[in-house]
């Protein structure tokens, strides 16, 4: 019996460790787009320009 | 008793002249020839002992199948015990010979940094309007392919075949953490409308289980066996299976998990049961499933994914590092492989999103997935190639990788280092520091020889057949005593 107890104690804390944990996802994730976000408005300056023209003319020799 | 695993990678990186006539052996030419020129009186290399064509499985090739060696294009020596050469069409730079997977990644770095130096040093040298651009990948998604290799020294007694066999395994898994991901697909009889995003860049390339070709029926273990020291003693496993890497902890895991590896293979510790099926299919499949659920069919009938062998070979290696140490790959550097090796397979199997500052498929594949999706694009469209490309992009300010927040293991000191000074722990201390003290008397210099003009006649050749005799430690006293190169050989008592 105090077993049973013990277990559901432990799976409702569980359950608010989930969701805690999905919080700390939640804004971890933010961050994550945030930050690619960022990169996202670099990229777009630094990528070729006519990117269509550029895969098209990189050619290379087999090597080795 | 596993020997030390000596280390190194060379690679070819691509390159493209733009606003001026793209000839790639002319355009390797100038761009190694500007850094050779700028930094010292050039040595050349010394072709006396190359012989690609000898097979590991014991018999030689005459020249039909043996890889062409362009005698007459630029091939050069550095300060750092480096080769940096014209092979075919692409510049390739050798890394000297390090003593563990840290120390070659370090100078990986820093042959990236050569590059870069070469490319500022080259600017000037162009036509009016024209720019080199470098990229370390190895595929220009059409089908060519060129290669980064990596090269292990091995023990001559551990029987070849079954070093084959015990390999494989890694090398078709390894990919899921050392993958450089590739936009579409150019193995045949697949399209890249089904195979939209793959893990690696050259596992499309592979179309036999061993043999001695590198730029046709590639083979996933290669047997070039061309030691480069003593024969009697050593193998240097030649591995061409691998992508260029971007990321340091992709290069650190690629080459330390590869080296323990092998010590397990020499020590018997690895066993037979991991082995596939039907290996040069699996290592496609590998590849062409980002979300690594795929199985593979193994020799015993059961079936496993990349990441359930990868687990048990890091278990494998777990206990052997418990047992027998891991004083062949280094204990240091072993250890933090290890501690590396367990959170990149632990990211891969819960959240791979959480390893993208190691794994460049990871980072490259999250980026194109927010590029896509911010601009409402599909795939096939020629942005995502571009993203592709310049993931690997080698120009300041313009390649990808710098700007996606890879981690790095190198400090920026120990790469500018390694550009001019070879490491102290190796043989390629000797070669480094002849050629830095002493330029105008070297003649020729090689893996495992260097001839010197000591001002009369004859040349002295002097070998140096002992990956690890030659090192700081061993000759570092006798060349500060030295004066002259003929007081050098005096010494050496050659």
């Amino acid at each position: 019996m105090a077993e049973r107890v013990h277990k559901q104690k432990s799976t409702s804390d569980r359950a608010a460790e989930v969701t805690e944990e999905s919080g700390a996802t939640t804004a971890q994730g933010d961050k994550l787009r945030a930050e690619l976000d960022d990169l996202l408005d670099e990229i777009d300056d630094v990528l070729e320009a006519n990117a269509e023209d550029f895969v098209k003319s990189y050619i290379q020799k087999g090597g080795e | 008793m596993a020997i030390p695993k000596v280390c190194g990678i060379e690679t070819e990186y691509g390159i493209l002249v733009r606003g001026g006539e793209s000839n790639p052996v002319a355009a390797s030419s100038v761009l190694i020839n500007a850094y050779v020129n700028d930094r010292s009186r050039r040595v050349d290399w010394d072709f006396e002992d190359e012989s690609p064509g000898v097979d590991a499985r014991g018999f030689s090739y005459e020249d039909a199948l043996a890889p062409e060696v362009e005698s007459h294009l630029v091939n050069a020596v550095l300060t750092n015990g480096a080769r940096y050469y014209v092979d075919h069409a692409h510049p390739e730079i050798s890394t000297p010979e390090c003593s563990d997977a840290l120390q070659a990644l370090a100078y990986d770095r820093s042959a990236e940094e050569i590059v870069r130096l070469s490319m500022a040093l080259a600017a000037p040298l162009l036509p009016d309007g024209a720019e080199l651009l470098l990229h370390k990948n190895n595929s220009d998604g059409k089908g060519n392919s060129y290669g980064c290799h990596e090269n292990y020294l091995v023990a001559r007694e551990t029987p070849f075949g079954r070093l084959v066999s015990e390999i494989t395994p890694h090398f078709v898994t390894r990919q899921i953490f050392c993958g450089a991901g590739k936009v579409g697909c150019e193995a045949p009889g697949y399209s890249s409308h089904e195979v939209p995003y793959q893990i690696s860049q050259r596992a499309d390339f592979f179309e036999e289980e061993v043999g001695l070709e590198t730029t046709l029926k590639r083979p996933i273990v290669n047997t070039r066996d061309e030691p480069h020291c003593d024969p009697q003693k050593y193998r240097r496993l030649h591995v061409i299976v691998g992508d260029a890497n971007m990321s340091e902890g992709a290069t650190l895991l690629k080459l330390g998990t590869t080296s323990i590896v092998l010590s397990m293979i020499e020590d018997s510790f690895i066993g037979s049961d991991l082995a596939l099926a039907h290996p040069v299919p699996a290592i496609r499949q590998v590849s062409h499933d980002p979300t690594l659920r795929r199985t593979l069919l193994m020799q015993s009938g059961a079936r496993m994914s990349a990441l359930d062998i990868q687990w048990k070979l890091f278990e494998r290696a777990s206990r052997y590092a418990a047992e027998r140490g891991l004083e062949s790959v280094g204990e240091d550097v072993g250890r933090r492989v290890l501690n590396l090796w367990e959170e990149v397979l632990r990211g891969l199997s819960d959240d791979r999103s959480s390893v993208a500052d190691i794994v460049d498929w990871v980072a490259k594949e999250r980026l194109l997935d927010a590029y896509s999706q911010r601009h409402g694009i599909a795939a096939g469209d020629a942005r995502l190639r571009a993203i592709d490309l310049q993931y690997h992009d080698m120009r300041p300010g313009r390649g990808l990788a710098a700007k996606v927040g890879l981690r790095t293991f190198v400090s920026p000191e120990e790469v500018a280092r390694g550009v001019d000074h070879a490491p102290d722990t190796t043989r390629a201390y000797f070669r480094g520091e002849c050629l830095r003290r002493w330029p105008d008397d070297i003649v020729a210099a090689n893996w495992d020889s260097m001839v010197f003009d000591v001002g009369r006649d004859p040349l002295r050749r002097i070998p140096m057949m002992e990956p690890l005799r030659g090192t700081k430690a061993h000759v570092g006293a006798l060349l500060d005593a030295s004066t002259s190169i003929s007081d050098l050989v005096e010494r050496l008592g050659a």
